[in-house]
């Protein structure tokens, strides 16, 4: 046999193997793809409805009686916003429905609508006084359990002990329905509440800000901490053992679970000095901690990177050290410290742990309007709703996660867009 | 004694420089009006030792060519004549380097003033990822040499002529330098390193890396120039050092060998290695 046919009759079996190799990396791509649709699929289809709110429309007798009037007969403006609002909304559901008498059916009845919606109604009031004297039809936020069961998440199907919307309750939604008094409108409560014990009052603002805080203090201290560190280390530090041990810590760090940053962060800005817990200003830190291995690492990887001949070109030329890297290293490197620095933000902007160590978990209906003042953020929310009981948290957490998955394409993009553009000038 | 030789002058037979620990450069190192001397220089990569007392001299407005075989230590001593070599941590230099009287490895020399006047060229053309315009402009304004942007202009121009590029980028000056031909970018590092009116340039092997007809007009240049500059050129062709050359250095192994004119050199080298090298048996 010469070499040509050895070569022949081995190159049908290398054709095979390759295929083979090809294959399996298809296979594997393809699985990974299915598994990322099954789960965007699963959180869309529990999260899109979350977008949605049930509101019932009311017949809603305004009379001046409800109000204190002075001399004139003129509505005193303070008591507009101290009328009794929730009679007015139980008087009109009993007008609704006559055929209500039980105590308890009552009880159950006023219950149709969220607890919230007095105060919405009342808002509506006070900003529109000439309605008094009037009858208005008032679109009026529903209960979660209502709202559950007009998007169909509960059927009637179930024996009634087992479930928390009663017969009758039903039986009233189908009448409302009929009248077509039943609406799913856009949930702008859910964009611009803070977080409640009631579903359909609660919303991710107060995260989304508590998130925004924690994630702009975490960047403001760690990409120019980690880039001044990974300049130190890679264009100054002498090569010698303590930088050897410098360079392994920070790769060890960067391995290091996040909760024991935020055991770090406890220990060190909360029990020490003293800092207060739950805010942003702490959860930041603490994050920054947790990216700067991340950030020093990409950052002298990308400096590294950089044509050792532009150092000398510019060396030769008479610049400096400092002006060799300002002007020529460190702008050639800086889209990839940049990608390093937004992979490093996206873990932190999805860290969950460190900020429940640090009190960033506590129940907080207010949204922050700084650093200082606590909140939650976005992943410690749906881990909050995740843990709810009530059905309605359960589409809440879908769509939160639908919101923070967005925040982090939106981030990705941008760094992209940012590097094509750093990276176009030449 | 080898007979066999058909130069006039004797050739050195017996004297291996790695032998020898007395070994002495043959020829004349010095030169009357200097304008980098060194003396006894040893180069140390940490232990290992690359230069053993080299002593020479760049003559003022000469052109100096270094050759000898790979890993002779010609790229080690030219980027001591700049400290080129204080950015390897593990480099050592001993002896005496001066530039116009001024050792250069002194405690409180300027680095970057010593790199203003002592410029180089490397051996891959290596622009800054800028406009050819701030390439030149680079190392101006980093000294501070240009009074507005019209001297700045000027001043490009004019590096940019000297550099015999003028003409073939006064077009595209705001286009990126690392754009330009291999042999347009050696030209733009030489315009580089001219702008800032240095008294010497080194050249690392600047036409290894280029063909024919970009080296032919290199080799120009370095004429050209070398009549307001003195010139260090490392090179791996001999053609060259002849062509470009006034004085010539042989290397082997970390030691000079042999120094004196390029013609003598070439023609009647004295030393039994630089003889061999030249006529091509080694190296
Ligand atoms: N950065 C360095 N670290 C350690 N040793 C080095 C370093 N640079 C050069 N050397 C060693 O010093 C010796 C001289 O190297 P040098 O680069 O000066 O040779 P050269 O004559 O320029 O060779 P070539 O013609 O191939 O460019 C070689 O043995 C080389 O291995
Ligand atoms: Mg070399």
């Amino acid at each position: 046999m010469n070499t040509l046919e050895t070569i022949n009759a081995g190159i049908e079996k290398r054709y095979k193997r390759e295929k083979r190799f090809r294959l399996y990396g298809q296979i594997s791509i393809a699985t990974g793809i299915l598994f990322l649709f099954f789960l965007l699929g699963t959180t869309v289809l529990n999260g899109i409805s979350a977008f949605q709110q049930t509101y019932i429309a009311l017949e809603i007798v305004l009379d001046t009686d409800q109000f204190d009037t002075d001399e004139d007969g003129d509505i005193r403006p303070e008591s507009l916003a101290t009328a009794n609002y929730n009679g007015i909304i139980r008087e009109s559901l009993k007008a609704r429905f006559p055929d209500v008498k039980k105590r308890k059916d009552k009880k159950a009845l006023y219950s149709i609508l969220s607890s919230g919606a007095v105060y919405d109604f009342r808002d509506t009031v006070v900003k529109n006084p000439q309605m008094i004297g009037t009858t208005q039809t008032i679109w009026l936020l529903a209960d979660d359990e209502v709202d559950m069961y007009v998007k169909g998440k509960i059927s009637a199907d179930i024996p009634e002990k087992n479930r928390r919307i009663k017969d009758n309750t039903i039986a009233w939604v189908e009448q409302l329905r009929a009248d077509k008094d039943v609406e799913k409108r856009f949930n702008s409560i859910f964009f611009s509440a803070g977080d409640s014990r009631e579903p359909e009052q609660s919303g991710i603002r107060g995260a989304i800000m508590g998130s925004f805080y924690t994630i702009v203090v975490a960047m403001l201290l760690s990409f120019p901490i980690g880039v001044a560190a990974a300049i130190y280390l890679e264009e100054f530090a002498p090569r010698n053992r303590l930088t050897g041990l410098i360079e392994v810590n920070i790769n060890n760090l960067a391995a290091v679970p996040s909760i024991i940053f935020g055991l770090l962060g406890l220990a060190i800005f909360i029990n020490y000095f003293g800092l207060p817990r739950s805010i942003p200003l702490v959860g930041g830190m603490v994050l920054a901690l947790m990216t700067l291995p991340t950030i020093i690492i990409s950052s002298r990887a990308a400096l590294a990177a950089v044509p050792p001949s532009i150092r000398e070109a510019a060396l030769g030329v008479g610049a400096s050290q400092i002006q060799t890297v300002l002007h020529h290293t460190m702008p050639l490197a800086l889209p990839g410290m940049l990608t390093g620095t937004i992979i490093g933000l996206a873990r932190a902007l999805g860290e969950t742990a460190p900020l429940l160590v640090i009190g960033m978990v506590a129940f907080i209906v207010d949204i922050p309007g700084s650093p200082l003042e606590p909140s939650t953020a976005l992943p410690v929310q749906v881990y909050l709703w995740a843990d709810s009981p009530e059905r309605a948290f359960v589409e809440r957490t879908s769509a939160a996660i639908m919101v923070l998955l967005m925040f982090l394409v939106a981030i990705n993009g941008l760094i992209v867009i940012l590097r094509n553009k750093l990276e176009r000038r030449w | 004694m080898n007979t066999a030789t058909s130069y006039d002058k004797q050739i050195i037979e017996n004297d291996d420089p790695m032998e020898n620990p007395d070994f002495k450069t043959v020829g004349t190192t010095t030169v009357s009006d200097p304008a980098m001397t060194c003396r006894g220089v040893n180069v140390f990569y940490a232990d290992k030792q690359a230069i053993f007392d080299v002593s020479i001299d760049v003559g003022k407005n000469e052109v100096l060519s270094m050759i000898g075989p790979s890993g002779c230590g010609k790229s080690t001593l030219l980027r001591c004549l700049n400290r080129m070599n204080d950015t390897i941590d593990i480099c050592k230099v001993e002896g005496e380097i001066k530039l116009e009287g001024e050792n250069i490895y002194e405690q409180n020399l300027d680095v970057v003033l010593l790199r203003a006047r002592v410029g180089m060229v490397f051996q891959k053309p290596n622009p800054f990822p800028k406009s050819v315009y701030d390439n030149v402009a680079y190392g101006v304004n980093l000294h501070g040499l240009a009074t507005d942007k019209a001297h700045l202009d000027e001043l490009v121009e004019k590096s940019l002529t000297n550099a015999g590029l003028w003409n073939e980028v006064k077009d595209r000056l705001h286009q990126p330098g690392t754009g330009l031909s291999g042999g347009q970018q050696q030209r733009l590092c030489i315009a580089r390193a001219i702008a800032i009116s240095p008294e010497i340039i080194l050249m690392d092997e600047p036409c290894s890396a280029l063909d024919p007809i970009a080296t032919a007009k290199i080799e120009e240049l370095i004429d050209e120039l070398s009549k307001q500059y003195s010139i260090c050129i490392v090179t791996h062709s001999m053609q060259q050092a002849a062509r470009v050359s006034q004085r010539t250095a042989y290397f082997h192994l970390g030691k000079l060998i042999e120094v004196g004119p390029t013609d003598d050199i070439f023609t009647n080298p004295v030393h039994k290695l630089t003889e061999g090298y030249i006529t091509g048996r080694f190296g």
